[in-house]
């Protein structure tokens, strides 16, 4: 079962998607926002993350999981809700090495079962120019990191999505360097706010956004955001990343989201988010996507022109 | 000799033809709902762009094909597929314009001295437009010779509509590729081969007799 049910509830307590859906419906409609009531039936565990407000609701189901950018099925929109179907997403492990006193392998199982899953909805910023609000399913990354024990020699943590052409049929032309590779700080990959994300919209994570494992750091464009990960390594050198050693000067490390760093061959200043429609304007782009207060201090005294 | 002038007759189809794009598209944004995608603003700004390279390369392709016919008719249809490629070229602009930036001039003026892609896509309508208003008998009579040597900048026009493509792609270049090839050729039939081959075999024998001759 994807999401932990609370051992005092009995599962015929619990409600249906499709009832919590349309309680969640509700809601919105209602213009509280997702209110605590509807998450109480998903077993989360209530935290004081930030959320994004009233004027940004979530993204239409339909768009979060219609609309993606995952290479390893194809490089249009449509590609991955097309040809993901290929992915084989059981058995999966998780390999975890380098840097660390207790090395090992994780199923994915052991995942959903020993970390309280939580519901967080983020604020999805695409170096494209173009966001989401998606209501992830998930658990904090440091919680997992804590239990391989890295060493103090461990100043970055490095990720690999599986590589496997027969069920990532994008994998065959060289669009990209593959295996897809992304790489974190160990400070940005300790902190509260990034998530293992193991669903969506309360449900597992459809094939087509990074089923079944993916990463989600919110402050970062979501190419960062590693999907379907087969590894993880603690280094002591900043780890390759795979859109970064292409094309160093248009895809920085860091990739923070910053209005004030354009890409070199677009601006950053301002996003269309999905859903709003064809005759809406364009949103503007907050320094880190809006999740300033609680990150901009991992960078201090960093030029942030120069580590975009 | 009019009844056997079917171009006549074939002209209003074509027209309507060329607007089937905007009409399927036009029908799926009005008939709301989900049609044009996530993003909807790009599905219509990738849409007019390519049917106007699309529209340019068709109306390159006519005069080799009436070459190669033997046939004076697709000449005949190339200033309307020109038109249209200017007319989806403008529905671009309108889009950039009004839908992608709603009018917000600071930043239409930034993208314009900043962004090559837009520049470089800019320069190709600006172009275009120049054709277009030029492209009347009128103007064909006014300008004389100087006319053919005016509208020979359809072809710059096609390298920058390819380029254009070409930069503002992130990994997967094959589709502008596709048009960049399907253009080289459109452009490598009008190189006068016809002119370099017979240079070539005229000067033939007479390479032939002097390597003979180096070679003893």
């Amino acid at each position: 079962m994807l999401i932990r049910k609370p051992a005092d509830i009995p599962s015929s307590e619990i409600t249906p998607p499709e009832v919590w859906r349309a309680r969640r419906t509700f809601i919105q409609g209602a213009a509280l926002g997702v209110g605590a009531a509807a998450l109480a039936p998903l077993g989360a565990v209530a935290s004081t993350y930030p959320r994004p407000g009233e004027d940004e609701p979530l993204t239409p189901r339909e768009f979060v999981t219609g609309y993606n950018n995952f290479y390893e099925f194809g490089t249009d929109k449509g590609d991955p809700a097309a040809h993901a179907h290929r992915l084989r997403t059981r058995p999966w492990s998780v390999v975890v090495d380098g840097e660390c006193a207790r090395p090992g392998e994780i199923s994915i199982e052991d995942m959903l079962s020993g970390f309280d899953q939580q519901e967080r909805i983020y604020r999805l910023r695409c170096v494209e120019a173009w966001a989401m609000v998606i209501p992830w399913v998930g658990f904090p990354l440091g919680e997992l990191l804590a239990r391989f024990e890295p060493t103090s020699r461990a100043r970055y943590v490095a990720f690999e999505t599986l590589f496997d052409p027969e069920q990532m049929p994008g994998q065959r032309r060289q669009v990209l360097d593959w295996p897809y590779r992304e790489g974190l700080r160990i400070d940005e990959a300790m902190h509260p706010l990034t998530l293992l994300a193991t669903g969506l919209y309360g449900e597992t994570l459809p094939n087509q956004n990074g089923a079944p494992l993916r990463l989600v750091v919110p402050w970062k464009y979501g190419f960062k955001s590693i999907k379907s990960i087969v590894r993880i390594r603690f280094t002591a050198e900043q780890p390759p990343a795979t859109w970064n050693r292409m094309q160093p000067d248009e895809y920085g490390f860091y990739a923070n989201v910053n209005p004030a760093v354009d890409h070199p061959r677009w601006s950053q200043k301002s996003h269309r988010m999905i859903g709003d429609g064809w005759l809406a304007k364009r949103r503007e782009t907050l320094p880190f996507n809006g999740y300033a207060e609680e990150v901009a201090g991992l960078y201090a005294g960093m030029d942030l022109r120069r580590f975009y | 000799m009019a009844g056997r002038d079917w171009v006549v007759w074939a002209k209003p189809g074509v027209f309507l033809l060329c607007l089937l794009p905007l009409a399927l598209t036009l029908a799926q944004g009005l008939g709301g709902g989900l049609a044009l995608g996530a993003n909807p603003v790009e599905t219509l700004l990738h849409r007019s762009g390519l049917w106007t390279l699309r529209m340019l390369l068709l109306t390159l392709a006519l005069t080799p094909l009436s070459r190669a016919l033997g046939r004076p008719w697709p000449i005949r249809l190339r200033r309307m597929l020109g038109l249209f490629a200017f007319f989806y070229g403008m529905l671009h602009l309108l889009v950039y314009l009004w839908l992608d930036r709603a009018l917000d001039w600071p930043v239409i003026v930034e993208d314009l001295t900043e962004r090559p892609y837009i520049i470089v896509g800019m320069v190709a309508l600006v172009l275009m437009s120049v054709l277009a208003l030029t492209s009347t008998r009128g103007w064909q009579r006014r300008l004389r010779r100087n006319w053919k040597r005016l509208h020979r900048a359809v072809y710059l026009i096609g390298v920058l509509g390819v380029l254009h493509f070409l930069w503002l792609v992130k990994a997967d270049l094959r589709e502008p590729l596709i048009y960049a090839v399907i253009l080289g050729v459109l452009l490598a039939l009008r190189l006068p081969w016809g002119r370099w081959r017979r240079a070539w075999v005229q000067s033939a024998p007479a390479v032939a007799r002097r390597s003979v001759s180096s070679s003893r």
